[in-house]
């Protein structure tokens, strides 16, 4: 569904990505794990067009992304939860998850895929009107995901989930990504925390400064040596 | 331009009028002068960050007040200028402090600033029995029997004006340069760019920015007083008001707010203006070269923010700078 | 003397609905700021403009009242629009003092240009509407329905920014800016509606002040500084502030006229302003 060939990509005199290449097949999770600063942020950036490729092509479904402007990403089926969520703070909770659906062809369907947000993260019905900023950092992942389904996307970019919460949050959150991977939505999740993200998606890419240094299903990222020593403390 | 240069073309200056200049020529060489005062005395504050939309007030306290006292009380200007100075500090001072207190700058003070200048002209002309209201006003005269009245401050002689204009025109850009040059400049650049960051430093960084008002007020209230006496008429509309306020803007700002001399040159460029249209058009179509001065200030913000002389110096600039660069090996 | 006085009274009575109108501009300046985060210091003259159109339409073209205004507010919405796309666009980017200053330019030019175009003398559009007569009050019917509109005009804002996408959109953008294409806004397509709607509510305003006020280039001033006071009174870009400040400042030029001359109620609502500033700087509800 998502493929990245040669992709190269920066902010001003810094370059971040170097020559990646990665694929990702619908219905498939992958992870992009790697130590902080390694572009893993950037990566997504790339995806939805906030930041631009200097080099090498992204397509989606076979067409080719690279000349699509930023806010019509959103209509090729991507759909981006950002790192630190960046929910509208100083909205409610459901005018989060409206403007998850503010493209048109998301309007259309606004009605059924609140329903289907409000089952699959019943606290958020319970907390429709409450203002974003005062939720717990859970519920705030839970409402930052929710915004991103409201457009019944494709393929769903995750950057950190787990960043910032605690440990038992953080539990119910892989558990949450699980569940999505589930319902069949084709993942690509970008994280720091190796052994719990490992045991969630199919596969995984390791990115280290700027580029990919390994590649393979979790059960072999698992077992690799590199990976265990440098990122699993063994 | 290099030191010589300058005193050369100073001294210039200050001969032309003795070479027989036409009485209307001398004339707008004078405003030239007075306004590029003005302006210079808005662009110490405004390079700092510190935009007023509202030295009208100032320039019409300087005006009125010296007038008024004239008029009514017989004061001579000698003491009428330090009532309008006092004035003029007090007004500046009670704007100021709180907003550099409680660090209202930007946006706020701007709208603060112009709220000022049309209360300013308000209130003129709601005192109408005594300022003659927007009909304007005219300093008693002292000229009926002399050319020349010291004590009235009231010269028949352009020659006289100019020089009295030339100096502090000259005046003003001395004290452009020691502002700049003093250390505070280098603490109120920081404030100007990062508002938040220098937060911490707090009460001396309010009594800097009042300083640099109070300095900046009280020229351009000198302004007013020398406006009122050389042209022997005022109204509000000319002299406070939105109007003004924002023309003594245009003017700091298109010849170049950062420059010592861009206010001059914004001051030459605005009556230049003037004339080529009312030249042009064959007679005083007001409004027209309003018109244009707005036009062209949107213009120059989006365009040459930084003024024609800023712009011509950063063409300079590089120009210095490109034969070195392609003097150097690949 | 007497503790109760009806003219009193009626001052204050006044003051409310003269509240309503002054609460409508600032909503609509208010409403830019908080979003795109500019002053537009013209947005007084965008008035003027306004009022100029309904003379026009209705006075010179001879349209209906009803078609004049509507077509005037449509005008100004355009106005507002175009000023955003063509003269605030290029300048977002750079110092926000640049975005003030070219709103000044356009303010210069407006006054100007109506000076040109429309002369200085006074226009009138020679609607005259009764005063009621209510408990020995005289009450201006055109304030009381400029009043009611302005509530109304306020009213439908506010069901537009919370019931609608592209209302809700434009609360989200002034929250944050950066994401708004990951959900497929378009972040310029946004500001220039929110200028089109502050457009609009300054041509609202007009069709209303037209009713009670003569027409001249420089009508902008006698209400833009109040604007910009009662703005920053209540908080530059809290609407709410704008909208309580809005009557505090009308009593005070309703009562204060009433004691002395109505020059002097602006005088004292500028003192009351500077009171204010030494008080609570960053306006009632406002807060960074």
């Amino acid at each position: 569904m998502l493929s990245l060939a040669s992709v190269s990509a920066g902010y001003g005199g810094f370059q971040a990505l170097f020559d990646v290449s990665l694929e990702v097949k619908a219905g498939e999770s992958v992870a992009v794990i790697g130590p902080n600063g390694a572009g893993k942020t950037t990566l997504l950036r790339v995806i939805s067009k906030l930041i631009d490729a200097r080099a090498g092509e992204v397509s989606m479904e076979g067409r080719r992304m690279n000349e699509v402007p930023s806010h019509e990403i959103i209509g090729h089926g991507i759909a981006h939860v950002p790192e630190n969520r960046r929910l509208f703070a100083k909205l409610s909770v459901e005018d989060n998850l409206r403007m998850g659906a503010f493209m048109p062809a998301a309007r259309a369907k606004y009605a059924e895929r609140l329903e289907f947000v409000y089952a699959l993260f019943p606290r958020m019905r319970e907390r429709r009107h409450q203002v974003a900023g005062t939720l717990s950092g859970g519920e705030q992942q839970m409402c930052a995901i929710g915004r991103a389904l409201m457009s019944g996307p494709k393929l769903l970019l995750l950057d950190e989930p787990s960043a910032g919460l605690a440990p038992v949050v953080v539990q119910s959150i892989f558990e949450l990504v699980r569940r999505i991977c589930r319902e069949g939505y084709t993942v690509l999740i970008v994280e720091q925390n190796v052994r719990q993200v490992l045991k969630v998606v199919h596969r995984a890419y390791l990115l280290e400064t700027g580029r990919i240094k390994l590649a393979g299903s979790s059960a072999q990222m698992l077992e690799s040596d590199l990976i265990k020593k440098a990122y699993l403390g063994l | 331009m290099a030191n010589p240069m300058r005193w050369i073309g100073l001294a210039l200056l200050a001969a032309a009028p003795l070479a027989g200049m036409g009485n209307y020529p001398l004339h707008l060489l004078i405003m030239t002068l007075l306004w590029a005062f003005v302006y210079t005395g808005w662009a110490i504050m405004g390079r700092l960050g510190l935009v007023s939309l509202g030295h009208g007030a100032f320039l019409g306290i300087g005006a009125y007040v010296v007038v008024m006292g004239w008029n009514h009380y017989g004061l001579s200007p000698w003491l009428g200028i330090p009532l309008a100075l006092a004035v003029t500090a007090v007004i500046a001072l009670l704007i100021g402090y709180p907003c550099f207190r409680f660090k209202i700058v930007g946006h706020y003070f701007a709208l603060v600033t112009l709220a000022l200048s049309e209360v300013a002209r308000l209130i003129i002309v709601a005192l109408r029995d005594q300022t003659g209201g927007s009909l304007g006003v005219t300093p008693v005269t002292a000229l009926a029997d002399t050319s020349g009245s010291l004590v009235a401050l009231q010269f028949s002689s352009k020659l006289i004006w100019f020089y009295i204009i030339f100096a502090f025109w000259l005046g003003g850009l001395w004290i452009w340069t020691r502002v700049d040059r003093s250390m505070a400049r280098l603490a109120l650049e920081a404030i100007s760019q990062e508002e938040e960051a220098a937060a911490s430093v707090g009460m001396n960084i309010a009594r800097l920015k009042l300083g640099v008002t109070l300095i900046s007020a009280l020229m351009t209230s000198l302004g007013g007083v020398l406006y009122a006496q050389y042209q022997l008429y005022v109204n509000p509309e000319t002299v406070s008001g939105i109007g003004i306020s924002l023309q003594m803007v245009f003017g700091a700002i298109a010849g170049g707010m950062f420059v010592r001399l861009g206010p001059t040159v914004g001051a030459a460029f605005t009556l230049l203006l003037a004339e080529v249209l009312r030249l042009a058009l064959g007679h005083d179509i007001h409004g027209l070269d309003t018109t244009l001065y707005g036009l062209m200030l949107v213009l120059f913000i989006i365009f040459m923010p930084k003024g024609i002389l800023g712009a011509a110096q950063e063409v300079w600039a590089r120009r210095r700078a490109a034969p070195t660069r392609a003097a150097a090996p690949s | 003397m007497e503790f109760f006085d009806v003219f009193l009274l009626e001052a204050v009575i006044n003051g409310l609905l003269l509240g309503g109108v002054l609460a409508l501009l600032a909503l609509g300046l208010n409403l830019i700021f908080g979003v795109i985060d500019v002053v537009w210091i013209c947005y007084a003259e965008l008035v003027m403009i306004g009022m100029y159109a309904v003379y026009y339409f209705h006075n010179v073209f001879g349209w209906p009242l009803w078609l004049a205004m509507l077509v005037a507010i449509l005008a100004v919405a355009v106005l507002g629009a175009a000023l955003h796309q063509f003269v605030i666009r290029p300048v977002l980017a750079a110092e926000p003092i640049n975005q003030l200053l070219v709103t000044g330019g356009v303010l210069f030019f407006l006054q100007a240009a109506a000076t040109l175009a429309f002369g200085v003398e006074f226009r009138n559009i020679g609607v005259s509407l009764p005063a009621m007569q209510a408990g020995g009050m005289y009450l201006s019917l055109a304030r009381l329905i400029a009043f009611l509109v302005a509530l109304g005009g306020m009213v439908g804002v506010y069901l537009f920014l919370t019931r609608t996408f592209v209302g809700t959109a434009i609360r989200a953008i002034s929250q944050d800016r950066a994401i708004m294409p990951l959900m497929g806004v378009n972040a310029n397509r946004i500001f220039v509606i929110t200028s089109a709607l502050g457009g609009g509510l300054a041509g609202l305003a007009a069709c209303l002040l037209v009713l009670q006020y003569d027409i001249h280039p420089a009508i902008g001033l006698t209400f833009g500084p109040i604007t910009f006071m009662i703005c920053v009174l209540g908080g530059l870009g809290n609407m709410l502030g704008g909208f309580i400040a809005a009557f505090i400042f009308a009593q005070f030029i309703s009562v204060g006229g009433y004691i002395l001359h109505i020059e002097w109620g602006y005088v004292f609502a500028f003192l009351f302003f500077i009171a204010m500033m030494f008080w609570r700087p960053q306006g009632l509800l406002g807060g960074k």
